[in-house]
Parts: C-alpha cells; structure tokens; sequence
C-alpha cells in the first residue's frame, strides 16, 4: 500500500470534491451554482479577457506584500520573544488576547489610515498571518532541546552563528508549520480586505458579482482561488513533511 | 603499563568550588548545590564521579565546561582558570542525544571541525576517520532519526572527539543505553582514551561503569555535593569489559555502594537509620 504514487490522494481528492460538487449542481440548479465543466469554461473565458488580468495582478501583488510582511515581522516577533523570557511573559498574552479580536471590526481604522489602495489590502492581510506565523515562532524557538544550544556553546559558535546553525534550523519544522497557517490566513486576508472596500482585485470582482448575481464570475473566481491555495498548501504540507526532526 | 593513566602532572585543579543558586524571587531560598571541592586531576587521568540523584554531579561538569561559573573557589584547566567560558581543548559529551536532526551522521561529526580554521580536506579527513572509528561506515550520509540510540550517542562521542580535545567530559553519556551496549561502548571509550592520551572526567549513576572505566573514582554525598572518598581502582591502562570478573572489581563496586547507600537513603529521607 505504500507504493502508492505521491499524486494519488491529491488526484482522489480533486475527484471526490468534482463528484460531490456536480451532485449538488444537480440538486441546486442554475440559480446559485454552476457545473464543474461550466465552471472551468468560464474560468478559461475570463482568463482570456484582458480585462481581468489587472485585478488578478493586484491580488497577487497584496497578497505577495501581505505574506512577506507577516512572515518578516512574525519571524522576527517570534524569535525575540522565543530566546527573551522576560519580552514572552509580557507579550504573549496580548498576542494571544488580539489574535482573539474579529479582524473585521479593524478594518475601518485600517482605512481611515491608509485609505483604498492596495496599502489596506496588504496591512489587513498582514494582521491576519502574523499572529500565527510569531506565536508558532516563539514556541519552535522556546521549545528547543537545550542541549542543543549547550553543544553550540561548547562548539564555541558566536551568537550569530548560534542563530544560524542551531536555533534557526532546530526551529525551522514548527516555524514552517506557522508559515502554512499564515499563508492560508493572510490570503483570507487580503481577499476580506478587496471585498469589503476596493477598487480592485479579485475580492472586489467577487462582491460586484454577487450584487449583480453573476453567478459564472462568482464560481469562476472561488475556483480560481481554490485551486491556488489547495496547491501552494499541498507543496508547503510535503516540504513539510520533508524536513528532518 | 603503557598509554595513558596519571603523567603526574595537573591538568585540572578545582580549589574550594561551591556553586549556590540565588532563590529567584520573593521568599525563595537559596540553594547550595555542591561543594566545597577540591581535587586534582592528573594529565591523561581517567576520572569517574559517582553520586545520589541532585547532588551536583551535572553542576560539576559544567563548571569544568565552562557553562556554569562557580560561586566561590577556583577551577583551573592548564593552569588557566575557568570563568564561565568554555576552555580551548575541552570537549563535552551529553547524556541527552545532542546529534542535530537535520544534518547528516558526517555533518554532525564535522558540525564542530567547520567553525576551526582546518582547511576543507583536512576537516573531510578526520570526518572520515571518525566515522571509521567508531563504526559508523555505510551511515555517514544517514540523519540521525535513522540510527538507534547507541549509534546516535557514537556520533556524538565522534563529533566531540574529532576536535582532538585535551580534556573529554562525559556526563552519563550511556544512561539511556542497555547493559550489554553500555559495556560495549564503555570498552570503545577505553580504546579512544588510550589512543587520545587525553583526560577523562566522566559523571555516571552507574557504579559498575565506573568501577569498569575509571583510575579514580570520587564519591559524591547528597546536596550539597562534596567529596566523600576518592578510590584507586588500580587498573591497568589496557583494560577492557572482562575486567568484571575479577574479584577487585566486586570489591569496588561494593565499597562504591557502602558509601552511596547511606547518600541515597538521605536523598530519598530515609536518613541511614533505615539501613
């Protein structure tokens, strides 16, 4: 059973949701769904029109400074709070405590601060990955076997080195568990910050088509997105999987 | 006699070495985890510790390591004292598995060897020796989550020797191996030691370990920990596992055992009249 190729549960997976998604097309009817089939066509249509590239550009774009800002900020955040016992007790409780407010209600103080360009997207999106992306940081680093850090210091290494050659890598599978949950959560994110108050990107092309009760742009997109998280998420969970511990 | 065994000359010496540990805070007490100790510990010398759970064996080692600094007394390593930084030419083996997961078994052993100036092929060189030596040839390319416990202990033992050190601490570095292992790696760590010359100062729980490796072997009471007795064993240097059935090495065991017991019974509460 083992031998089974690496793609078969991705592929039985994609069958599984195909199959449950044309029954309940069958069920519904056109008025909320579309086929799978009819849904690809339609996908395939407005990739093809010029008109929709330059939102998609901007949600890649938010979405691309969203991911680096969380991953850099809650890297960092993460690790000073990982080697700082005294900077954890103090701040892990209200990372904790703001991780709890509904981001939603944030987002008119976002902005009134940086108005409806592509800075709110980012900043929205941001503030959804970081969290996760610090507080697993923080923990990878707390929980480290000492006698690691123990070897390092016998080894002579200097503080820098330390970081690189022990902490960093001894951390990197449950740091790398945080990037997933933040990668999921800053796209969630950014596509919240376009619906809610945009002019572009895919976020706002999916509000506008539920108003104008566009079902086929409306399918369209959520597959198109998707598609490109379930993959990304697929890839990080095997590079994952694939690291030593 | 030939190889190792006591040159003589001091290559350790602690004088009067008290570690306490300040109470952290309010209404929490200190605490006086070892000493006052002195000893000597002569050049080549292999030299065993053995003593009750808590009773400041660990503290020991890592005030010869550099990682603790002592509170009161002085620890010198050639003549040059120890104040919390770790000496040139000390190594340390632990008894938790230190091999790092994400590097190689060859990594690891060259892990220390990367940060000294040896030039690339040199480092290669004694990497592949190393692995030679302590038996890990088809492995070198393996990580370590692929080894058994015993493996991933020799890596370290490799990984600590290949920096050719002058002073090896082993802190119970057999402790989660079974009997027949721990014989067998104690009988390769004789072998190392007689082929390095260097000065062993090795911490067990395990009396017979110690009566097997060491020329002396200190005996340690409870917290705070002291020297009780030091014993000769009287070995030759070329010794090895058989050693256990001579009749000396039941006597040592047993004299180890008189003075622990009543140390034991105190850490548990006992104090000796239960004996």
């Amino acid at each position: 059973m083992n031998d089974a190729p690496p793609w078969r549960g991705p592929l039985l997976l994609v069958i599984g949701v195909t199959a449950v998604w044309q029954v309940l097309y069958l069920l519904v009817g056109e008025i909320a769904l579309r086929s799978p089939a009819e849904t690809v066509a339609s996908l395939a249509g407005l990739l093809a029109d010029p008109r929709f590239w330059p939102h998609l550009r901007e949600t890649t774009l938010a979405f691309g400074f969203a991911l680096l800002l969380a991953a850099a900020s809650g890297l960092l955040i993460g690790i000073t709070l990982g080697v700082n016992r005294f900077a954890r007790d103090v701040a892990e409780p209200m990372l904790v405590a703001i991780y709890s407010i509904p981001k939603v209600t944030l987002y008119p103080i976002l902005l009134l601060a940086f108005g409806l360009g592509i800075s709110a997207k980012v900043a929205f999106g941001a503030i959804h990955g970081f969290i996760p992306i610090a507080l697993f940081t923080m923990n990878a680093v707390r929980t480290i076997r000492p006698v690691l850090i123990k070897t390092g210091r016998i080894m002579k290494l200097s503080p820098p080195a330390l970081m690189w050659r022990i902490l960093l890598p001894a951390a990197l599978p449950e740091i790398f568990t945080g990037l997933r949950i933040g990668f999921s959560l800053t796209l969630i994110g950014t596509l919240l910050g376009e619906m809610f108050a945009s002019q572009r990107g895919l976020g706002f092309m999916l509000m506008n088509a539920i108003g104008l009760h566009h079902v086929d742009i409306i399918m369209s997109i959520t597959l198109l997105v998707t598609v490109f998280a379930v993959t990304v998420s697929l890839l990080l969970i095997h590079l994952d999987r694939k690291l030593p511990r | 006699m030939h190889g190792p065994g006591r040159q003589g000359e001091t290559h350790v010496r602690l004088e009067g070495v008290t570690k306490v540990f300040r109470g952290l805070g309010r209404g929490r007490p200190d605490v006086h985890a070892l000493g006052p100790i002195d000893l000597d510990l002569a050049k080549g010398e292999f030299f065993a510790v053995v003593g009750p759970s808590g009773c400041g064996k660990s503290t020991l080692l890592e005030v010869l390591a550099g990682l603790a600094t002592v509170t009161e007394g002085t620890a010198t390593f050639e003549g040059r004292p120890i104040k919390g930084e770790v000496p040139d030419g000390v190594g340390v083996v632990f008894q938790e598995d230190a091999c790092f997961p994400w590097l190689t078994v060859a990594e690891n052993i060259g892990f220390g060897l990367r940060e000294t100036s040896l030039p690339a092929g040199e480092v290669e060189a004694r990497v592949r020796r190393a692995v030679a030596t302590m038996g890990l040839d088809g492995f070198a390319g393996a990580y370590p989550s692929q080894l058994s416990g015993g493996m991933r202990q020799r890596v370290c033992i490799a990984r600590t020797l290949v920096l050719q050190p002058r002073l090896i601490l082993l802190d119970e570095p057999f402790g989660a191996l079974d009997q027949q292992t721990r014989l067998l790696m104690g009988e390769e760590l004789l072998k190392l030691w007689r082929e390095t010359g260097a000065t062993v100062f090795l911490i067990t729980h395990a009396l017979d370990e110690a009566a097997m490796l060491a020329d002396r072997i200190g005996v340690m009471s409870a917290r705070p920990g002291r020297l009780l007795e030091i014993i000769e064993t009287g070995w030759p240097a070329d010794r090895d596992s058989r050693i256990i059935e001579e009749s000396a090495f039941g006597a040592i065991t047993a004299k180890l055992w008189r003075h622990l017991r009543a140390e034991s019974l105190k850490v548990l509460g006992k104090g000796t009249d239960a004996a």
